[in-house]
């Protein structure tokens, strides 16, 4: 305990890289695997070369990827921007699946009413068939979410700094609550935004948990 | 007015759904396409709208081919009612009603309380108004249907076998609420259903079809009854099972209404 209460700052400036650093990548793993996800599933053979490359990217190990990264992007071997653009593939080669199967929940009849009462390309997509992919996109998130948490956590061993230095420099010194404080924080991390998302997601899709009262638009 | 024009459709690898079709539907009537599955009446019916594009021949609303119409717009100007509802299942009921008001740029205002009024003509209780689809029955499912497709007041209603799912006493209910809306409103109903007795009933004009679209019969459900045109037309309607064939007994001074397998059909009055 006082090995906590004197490096509470240490401690403070790892959690808040470890934030950025699986913040970043899920933020945007999802909004490149939205517009990817869409023409896989509006095109068969799109589909098939998206889900081979998504399941063959997430094979590579992930500390033997951040290595590597500098050798594509160019950048220094120390640089968190490895961490950050590996896990974003990773987000996007978990996350396009999701999407792919979210567009193609959605009920053939729903979409065939709605355009026969008017709605447009554009309005489909977005008012309706987003929408309705929703739950799915939701679970693919809390996925993307834990999985690039406990990721950042290996970018310690790259020398990225976040709270999976604990685990490392808690291990070299022999230091348990070193060692149980980043398990016990990146866990936390994990529970605290799997929780943000469900919340979010029962505001942003009301009608898909359980029975209760709609919040209309039209007031 | 709708007109088909020697309609044809063959879809993608060949199958024939229609040919040579051609039929005039007047102006606030009832017209049902009755006939077995795969006999393209819903086919015929999409094309109204263009939900379905013919391949030959000409579909023309009051002497507009439809095919010149933008397709988006000419949805929106025609009500569409379908067998499962089609609802959005993640709008309100209210929201559902409003669709089309709202695609068309209407108020949010002005839209509820247009949305409000055309449930409380359906015959929806207005509190089901913030519920999800999911949360009604399926013939309150149904009278939304209806609600939203007429919440713009179109001319033209397009209902495809729109109480097919429904039990049997739900359905009864919504075949007379119907009626009754016709009284009122005086729509262009074009109408589809397998049911020769529900079509015999909503029907100002019942068109049979058989196979490929063709036109088996056309005309008054009495007209049909009346002088079938052959014997497709007569065991379809029913009439050689004696189904149909009704006679009066008199049994104890009442005139009881028999049919032609003795059973008693009803009681004959005045």
């Amino acid at each position: 305990m006082t090995w906590i209460s004197n490096n509470l700052d240490l401690i403070g400036g790892y959690l808040v890289s470890h934030l950025w650093l699986s913040i970043v990548p899920i933020v945007l793993g999802f909004f490149l695997a939205l517009p990817i996800g869409w023409v896989a599933h509006r095109v068969p053979l799109v589909r098939g070369i998206v889900l081979s490359t998504s399941s063959v990217l997430y094979t590579i190990p992930s500390l033997a990827f951040f290595a590597v990264m500098p050798a594509f992007i160019g950048t220094d071997y120390l640089d968190p921007l490895n961490v950050v653009i590996a896990l974003t593939v990773y987000a996007v080669a978990v996350m396009v699946r999701f999407v792919v199967d979210g567009f193609a929940s959605v009920s053939p009849t729903v979409l065939d009413a709605a355009t026969a009462t008017g709605y447009g390309r554009a309005g489909l997509a977005f008012r309706v068939q987003l929408p309705l992919a929703g739950p799915v996109l939701l679970a693919g998130l809390r996925v993307v979410s834990v999985s690039t948490v406990s990721l950042v956590s290996v970018g310690a061993l790259i020398g990225v700094d976040n709270l999976g230095r604990l685990f490392t420099v808690g291990l070299l010194t022999d230091n348990n609550a070193e060692i149980v404080t980043g398990l016990v924080l990146v866990v936390l991390v994990a529970v605290v935004f799997d929780a943000l998302l469900v919340l979010g997601g029962r505001l942003l899709l009301p009608w898909s948990s359980g029975p209760r009262t709609a919040r209309t638009g039209v007031r | 007015m709708i007109e088909y024009r020697s309609v044809g459709k063959t879809f993608p690898g060949g199958s024939r759904a229609v040919e040579g079709f051609d039929l005039t539907i007047a102006s606030h009537s009832t017209t049902v396409f009755v006939g077995s599955s795969g006999c393209g009446k819903t086919t015929l019916l999409r094309m109204v709208n263009r939900m379905v594009e013919p391949t030959h021949g000409q579909v023309l609303i009051d002497d507009v081919d439809v095919a010149t119409r933008n397709p988006v717009e000419l949805r929106r100007s025609i009500g569409y009612v379908m067998q499962q509802s089609g609802l959005l299942p993640h709008r309100s009921v209210l929201d559902n009603v409003g669709t089309v008001l709202r695609l068309q740029g209407v108020g949010r205002a002005e839209t509820r309380r247009r949305s409000l009024e055309v449930m409380e003509t359906v015959g929806l209780d207005t509190v089901l108004a913030d519920r999800y689809p999911h949360q009604l029955s399926g013939g309150q499912q149904q009278r939304v249907g209806v609600a939203r497709a007429l919440v713009t007041d179109p001319n033209i209603l397009l209902m495809d076998e729109p109480f097919g799912a429904v039990d049997p006493i739900v359905r009864d209910e919504l075949q007379a609420e119907l009626l009754r809306l016709q009284r009122d409103l005086g729509k262009t109903i074009v109408f589809v259903t397998h049911d020769v007795d529900e079509a015999f009933l909503l029907g100002d004009q019942v068109v049979i079809l058989a196979k490929g679209g063709q036109r088996a019969q056309v005309g008054s459900p009495a007209d049909i009854l009346a002088s079938p045109a052959d014997d497709f037309v007569r065991s379809f309607v029913g009439l050689d099972k004696g189904g149909r064939e009704l006679h009066v007994e008199t049994r104890d001074g009442v005139q009881v209404v028999v049919d032609g397998q003795g059973r008693a059909a009803g009681l004959l009055k005045g």
